[in-house]
């Protein structure tokens, strides 16, 4: 059953056009890759869902809820988790605070959460500024957790960080995958493993959907075209 | 522990020694001095929840201050002359009764910030410092105007109001009730501070964007915090203007907001204890610096100009360090 539909989304900043038809659907416990180069508009797909740039055109439509109708908080409690680009964990607040302020009930609780990611619970009272780049990054996962979503977006979940972190964030989303039937989007750089942990990929290119297909059908040549340097 | 936590031990330390040094001695305007302190601090408890937690640069806390007192005024004054406030649709009758009068002035302040709050709130940064100072201004020229409760004169009210089982004309006795009512906002203020809307207050400070995605209202937060913000400086001002039995549109001026401000600057800025600090710092000056100058206010202004260059945490931030703080 499709949980998210975007259909020919165009996004303008100012007089700048960003995306000019980018269409795809998730269904309940799928991983979709959305993939393609720098400033091809992955990142402003994903804010456009989250309604935090607003959609000039086009549809979104989250369990049957048409998004650009709402503001982001009211898109936020239908059900979506937003990981952001560069983490912006809530600096002055500690680990348990920054997951406390964002709670909403369900499966999701701090105790789940230290058992994803046993480091937070190590760094339970620990300011989150002084945290490192990995465990930002987890905080910011557990934090989107932690609203008991349907459907994560991981937006550049695995940036910047030393290869053995990046292991683990990737271990972390494969146990999200195998146990708890959520939804995710993720958008990153590390082909292999997207390939590895999507169910299908979804290629964007000049702000438009150029192709979409199960990961194992994206080819090196497909790759080569649209993700290559 | 904390080291500020061992700095607000102290603080609460001299804040029960210096009166009953004062008591024993017989020094009755100590107690008093005591007594201005503590219910400054609770305006400028009530200010730091809108600004050191929110973020919410209010220049315009004398309003609720001013309706407080205003509050205050108007029940006991009725009361006093034995004449209702109102006959029609139904009876009002004034009171001296400290807490139905604390009661009426922290409902009338919340509500003047619920409205001040959802048309002010709209704006951020200086247009929001000016709507606010805009709205305390405003009072003030409606007080000014108002002869009923003294215009400009101000209106005195010659019996002290009654509190159950206490009598309120005896210093210590008044000093205990505002020193309670004190450590209940401060108590209430921490546990706000470390509940989930306090974190979702201080998220949305440093990032309103962020704290909607994760399906918080940043608007519903502040104006919660601003209309707890407002009820508890109202209640300041009530227990002002029964320190002083008297009311006048200067509880409502700019000067005032300015004042309370300065207590929770002087102090630190989201400490818990800042407004405290800084309300007794700054009675303090006022009572030694004033004594030698009448332009005692200079020194003053001269220390906030290096409290906000050099001590960003203000005196508590100064001397605990960085480890505890909100703001």
């Amino acid at each position: 059953m499709t949980l998210l539909s975007v259909d020919n989304l165009q996004v303008q900043y100012g007089a700048s056009q960003a995306l000019f038809g980018v269409g795809f659907d998730v269904a309940e416990g799928e991983v979709v890759a959305l993939m393609g180069r720098n400033g091809m508009g992955k990142t402003t797909t994903i804010h456009a869902i989250c309604r935090m740039v607003p959609a000039i055109g086009g549809r979104i439509v989250f369990d049957g809820h048409d998004l650009l109708a709402l503001p982001s908080f009211r898109a936020s409690r239908l059900g979506l988790g937003l990981v952001p680009e560069g983490r912006r964990c809530f600096a002055p607040l500690t680990v348990h605070e920054n997951l406390m302020a964002s709670a909403r009930p369900g499966h999701w609780d701090f105790d789940r959460i230290c058992t994803l990611f046993p480091r937070l619970g190590e760094r339970r009272d620990q300011k989150a500024a002084s945290l490192s780049g990995g465990e930002q990054q987890m905080l910011a996962i557990a934090r989107a957790l932690m609203t008991n979503p349907r459907l994560l977006l991981l937006d550049e979940a695995t940036e910047g960080l030393a290869p053995v972190v990046r292991q683990e964030i990737w271990a972390a989303i494969a146990v999200l995958k195998r146990d708890s039937g959520l939804a995710i989007v993720v958008v990153d750089k590390a082909l292999k493993e997207l390939n590895k942990i999507a169910d299908r990929a979804v290629i964007i290119e000049r702000g438009q959907t150029v192709w979409a297909g199960q990961s194992a059908d994206l080819t090196a040549d497909l790759a080569d075209r649209y993700l290559g340097v | 522990m904390a080291r500020e936590t061992y700095i607000n031990a102290a603080l609460t330390l001299a804040l029960v020694l210096v009166p009953l040094w004062a008591w024993s001695t017989g020094q009755a305007y100590i107690l008093t001095l005591c007594t201005k302190v503590a219910i400054l601090a609770l305006a400028g408890v009530g200010l730091n929840i809108a600004l050191g937690l929110g973020g919410l640069v209010s220049f315009g806390h004398a309003a609720f201050f001013g309706i407080g007192g205003y509050a205050m005024g108007i029940l006991a004054s009725h009361a006093q002359i034995m004449d209702p406030i109102a006959e029609w649709p139904f009876l009002i009758e004034g009171t001296k009764s400290m807490p139905v009068i604390w009661l009426v002035a922290m409902l009338a302040s919340a509500f003047a910030a619920l409205l001040i709050g959802a048309l002010s709130l709209r704006t951020s940064g200086v247009y929001f410092i000016m709507i606010t100072l805009a709205f305390g201004q405003m009072l003030y020229y409606f007080t000014i105007g108002w002869p009923a409760y003294g215009g400009e004169d101000g209106l005195s009210i010659y019996v002290r109001n009654s509190f159950p089982g206490l009598n309120t004309l005896v210093p210590a006795q008044f000093l205990i009730l505002a020193y309670v009512i004190l450590g209940l906002a401060l108590l209430f203020s921490a546990r706000l501070a470390r509940a989930p809307f306090g974190l979702a207050l201080t998220a949305a400070r440093q990032n309103a964007d962020r704290v909607e995605t994760v399906g918080i209202t940043p608007f519903k937060l502040r104006l919660v915090a601003f209309v707890i913000s407002g009820a508890i400086t109202g209640l300041a001002g009530a227990l002002f203007a029964d320190l002083n039995r008297f009311i006048s549109p200067t509880m409502f001026s700019w000067h005032t907001s300015g004042e309370i401000m300065i207590f929770v600057i002087l102090g630190g800025v989201g400490r818990l204890y800042g407004p405290v600090a800084g309300a007794a710092l700054f009675i303090l000056l006022e009572h030694l610096l004033g004594g030698i100058s009448d332009y005692w206010l200079i020194y003053v202004g001269a220390l906030l100009l290096g409290v906000v260059l050099f001590a960003r945490g203000g005196l508590i931030g100064t001397l605990a360090g960085r480890e505890v703080a909100h703001g």
